[in-house]
C-alpha cells in the first residue's frame, strides 16, 4: 500500500465510459480502479478483473453449517445424553433437518458478509483515501496509476482525450486506516514522515 | 419511476429527508410511538415482576394473546424478505422502489415477534437456556426433535441474515450520505456506518454476489421460518392444529400481512417523504395484486380445512371447525367470520383496476387485512383450544388483560419508533439500486426509445449489428 501517484478523470455517462476503459487498457496504461456510484454491469470484465469466488466461500461457510449441527445434534442426543422422546430412535435425522437448515443458511451468510467485509476492507472505523466524493452521487471516476515510465502530460491529455473531464494529478493512500471522517486523520505513511 | 431524472436528481430527492430537519409530522409520530413503547414497557414490567398470571392465561387457553401476536408479527415481516430476495431472483425491476423500507420493516417486525415468547417464558431470566450450550446440569441438551426449538434457530437464524440482507445493501448508500455531509456529526456517523466504502469496480463485484447469493438463501430462509412457525401447530396432536396443509397456508398469510403492512407505511412514507415518483402508483397496484392473490390461496385454505373436517370423519377435527369456528353463535364463531370476511372476501374488491390504484381504497384495505390475519392467528389458537376435551376444562371467557393488551400495543410502538428512527436517519429507499435502473425506468430515457420502437424489427436488428462499429 501507502502513497501513490495517479491521474484522475471523471466520467458521467457510462457510453462514455466504457470505450475510456478499452481505449486506456489498449494504451497500456494501468487502471488503478473506477469508483461509481452504483454496480455497473460488464465493468469488471472490462477492466479484466476476474469473477469473485465469494460463492465458494458462501458454499464451505455453508457445509460447515450443515456439518455443524448434524455432527453436534448427532454427538449430544445419540452418544452424550441419550433421552427417549416417546419411543422415537435416538438418530431422529428427519427432525433435524430445519435446524441443520438453517445452521446452513446461517454459517454461509454470515461467512460470506464477513468474508466480504475483509475483502474489501470495510468495517467501522475504517477510513480510505477517497478520489472523489461525488464518485458516490454521480460521476465515475477513473484513476490511472502514474508509473516511473509515465509522462504525465502525455496521460493528461489523453485521458482529455477519451472523453475524461476535470483530469488532475493526486497523491493518495491506496490503503485503509482507523480514522474518522470529521477530521483529517493522518495515515501512518504520513506520521512516519512527521516523525522523521 | 416517475419524472425527469438524471443520477444527481436521484441522489438529491432520496437524501432530502434524511438531511432536512425532522417535519412536525414525524415528531407528532414519533412521540405517539415512543408513548406506546413506554406502555409497553410497563406492560412487560408488571409482567415479569408478579408472573405470566398478569395475563388472562389459563390451564386451558396456555396460548391467548402473546402467540397470537408472535405469529402475527413474524408474518409481517415476509413481505420484506419476499421483496427483496424473491422477486430478485424472478428479476422484478418494480422491487427496487420499496425494497428497502420493506427490509426494514421485515427486521422490526421480526424484533417485535421475538417479544412474544422471550417474555411468555415467564422467568425471563432462564431465557438462554433454550440456546445448546455446556451446563452444569449434566451437561442437559436442549431438544432438538421439537418445533419449539426449530423456531428458536429459524428466528433468530431469519433475523440475523435480513438484518446482514439490510445492512449489506445499504452500505453504499450510506458512503453517499457520509460523501454529502456538511455537519460534524453527520460525517462522523455516516463514516463509521459507511465502513469506508469507495465504490470500487471490484468492491461492487463483490456486493452483487453477495445480494444475490443472499437472495438466494433467504428464498428457502423466509418460506422455512413460517413452515417451521406452523410447525408448532401442525405436529402437535390437537384437533384443529394437526394439519398437513399448515405450511403452505402459514407462508401464503404471511405474505398476505406482510404486503398489507408495506402498503400502509408506504403510502404514509411516500405522502410525509414527497416520494411518490419512487414510490409509484403502479407499486401499489402491484402490490395489491399481490394481496389479492395470496388473500385468495389463503381463502382456498380455509375451505379446504373445512372439507378435510368433514371429509376426515373425525368427530373431534368435525367439532374444532364446525362448532368452535363456523357456528357463529358458538362464543368465538363472530372472530372465525371477521377473518374470512377481512381476507377473503374484502380483498375480492382488488379485481378492479380502478379500485387497485385506488390510494384511499388501499390503505383501508390493507388495515382490514392485517386486523383479518390477526383474527385468523386468534382463530386458528384460541378456538382449537379453549373447549378441551373434557367439558370440566371448557374455558370458554378468555378476554385479554390490561398488560396483556399493553404489551400488543407496546410492540407497535417498539415497530413504529424504529421505523420512525429509520426514515430519518437512513434512506427509505435503495439510491444505488434506483440508479442501477434510471436508464431502463426514467421518464425521460423511456421517451428516447419510441423512435426505436416504431422501427421494424429488421431496421432495429440491422442498427443493432452494424450501427456500434
Amino acid at each position: 500500500m501507502g502513497v501513490k501517484k495517479f491521474i484522475v478523470g471523471n466520467f458521467y455517462d457510462e457510453e462514455v465510459l466504457f470505450p475510456a476503459v478499452k481505449k486506456t487498457r489498449r494504451a497500456g496504461y494501468k487502471i488503478h480502479d473506477v469508483f461509481t456510484p452504483f454496480p455497473i454491469h460488464g465493468l469488471d470484465k472490462a477492466l479484466g478483473l476476474r469473477d469473485t469466488s465469494l460463492h465458494t466461500a458462501g458454499f464451505i461457510f455453508g457445509i460447515a453449517g450443515t456439518t455443524t449441527a448434524v455432527g453436534f445434534i448427532t454427538w449430544a442426543l445419540t452418544v452424550d445424553w441419550q433421552i427417549n422422546f416417546g419411543g422415537k430412535p435416538y438418530f431422529a435425522l428427519p427432525a433435524w433437518i430445519p435446524i441443520a437448515f438453517e445452521l446452513t443458511v446461517l454459517f454461509s451468510a454470515i461467512g460470506m458478509v464477513l468474508t466480504f467485509c475483509y475483502l474489501c476492507q470495510l468495517a467501522p472505523f475504517v477510513k480510505k483515501d477517497h478520489f472523489n466524493p461525488r464518485s458516490t452521487d454521480d460521476t465515475f471516476v477513473m484513476a490511472i496509476e502514474c508509473t516511473s515510465k509515465t509522462n504525465e502530460a502525455e496521460a493528461i491529455s489523453f485521458l482529455q482525450s477519451v472523453g475524461a473531464t476535470d483530469v488532475q494529478v493526486m497523491n493518495k493512500e491506496t490503503g485503509w486506516w482507523i480514522g474518522r471522517y470529521d477530521k483529517d486523520t493522518k495515515t501512518f505513511e504520513k506520521k512516519a514522515a512527521v516523525a522523521n | 419511476m416517475d419524472g425527469n431524472k438524471d443520477y444527481h436528481q436521484i441522489t438529491e430527492d432520496i437524501c432530502r429527508p434524511v438531511e432536512a430537519n425532522p417535519s412536525k409530522l414525524w415528531w407528532i409520530g414519533f412521540l405517539i410511538s415512543v408513548v406506546l413503547l413506554i406502555f409497553g414497557i410497563v406492560s412487560v414490567v408488571m409482567e415479569v415482576t408478579y408472573g405470566v398470571g398478569q395475563w388472562n392465561l389459563n390451564k386451558t387457553i396456555g396460548w391467548g394473546w402473546d402467540i397470537t401476536n408472535f405469529v402475527w408479527w413474524v408474518g409481517i415481516g415476509h413481505a420484506g424478505t419476499l421483496i427483496s430476495a424473491i422477486l430478485l431472483l424472478f428479476r422484478q425491476g418494480w422491487r427496487t422502489g420499496v425494497n428497502r423500507a420493506a427490509e426494514a420493516m421485515t427486521i422490526f417486525a421480526v424484533i417485535c415477534a421475538g417479544q412474544f415468547p422471550i417474555w411468555h417464558m415467564g422467568r425471563v431470566w432462564d431465557a438462554f437456556f433454550v440456546m445448546p450450550y455446556p451446563n452444569t446440569r449434566g451437561p442437559l441438551w436442549v431438544n432438538f426433535n421439537s418445533p419449539l426449538l426449530w423456531d428458536v434457530f429459524a428466528i433468530s437464524t431469519y433475523f440475523t441474515v435480513s438484518l446482514l440482507f439490510w445492512y449489506s445493501g445499504l452500505i453504499p448508500d450510506l458512503a453517499t450520505l457520509r460523501d454529502r455531509a456538511k455537519a460534524k456529526w453527520r460525517k462522523l456517523f455516516y463514516g463509521i456506518v459507511s465502513f469506508g466504502w469507495t465504490g470500487s469496480t471490484k468492491h461492487w463485484q463483490r456486493h452483487e454476489a453477495l445480494s444475490l447469493v443472499l437472495a438466494g438463501l433467504s428464498t428457502p430462509l423466509v418460506l422455512s421460518v413460517h413452515t417451521i412457525v406452523s410447525f408448532d401447530f401442525a405436529t402437535s396432536v390437537i384437533p384443529g392444529w394437526h394439519t398437513t396443509i399448515f405450511p403452505p397456508y402459514f407462508v401464503a398469510g404471511a405474505i398476505f400481512s406482510g404486503f398489507a403492512m408495506v402498503q400502509t407505511l408506504l403510502l404514509v412514507t411516500r405522502k410525509v417523504l414527497a416520494l411518490e415518483d419512487y414510490i409509484t402508483i403502479e407499486h401499489i397496484e402491484v402490490m395489491n395484486k399481490v394481496i389479492i392473490l395470496t388473500g385468495s390461496i389463503v381463502g382456498i385454505a380455509y375451505l379446504t380445512e373445512l372439507f378435510i373436517a368433514w371429509y376426515s370423519a373425525s368427530p373431534y377435527e368435525n367439532f374444532a371447525f364446525m362448532e368452535n369456528r363456523v357456528n357463529i353463535m358458538s362464543p368465538y364463531g363472530w372472530s372465525y367470520f371477521i377473518m374470512m370476511f377481512c381476507n377473503v372476501a374484502a380483498p375480492q374488491i382488488f379485481w378492479s383496476k380502478k379500485m387497485r390504484r385506488n390510494l384511499t381504497v388501499t390503505f383501508f384495505m390493507s388495515i382490514l387485512v392485517n386486523v383479518g390475519m390477526w383474527f385468523e392467528r386468534f382463530v386458528i389458537i384460541v378456538t382449537s383450544i379453549y373447549r378441551d376435551y373434557l367439558p370440566s376444562s371448557w374455558s370458554t371467557y378468555y378476554s385479554p388483560s390490561l398488560w396483556e393488551v399493553g404489551f400488543y400495543v407496546g410492540t407497535f410502538g417498539l415497530f413504529f419508533t424504529c421505523y420512525f428512527l429509520f426514515s430519518k436517519f437512513f434512506p427509505v429507499i435503495a439510491i444505488a439500486e434506483i440508479k442501477h435502473i434510471l436508464k431502463r425506468s426514467g421518464d425521460n430515457y423511456k421517451e428516447k426509445m419510441s423512435g426505436i420502437e416504431a422501427e421494424s424489427t429488421m431496421q432495429f436488428a440491422d442498427e443493432q449489428l452494424h450501427g456500434h462499429h
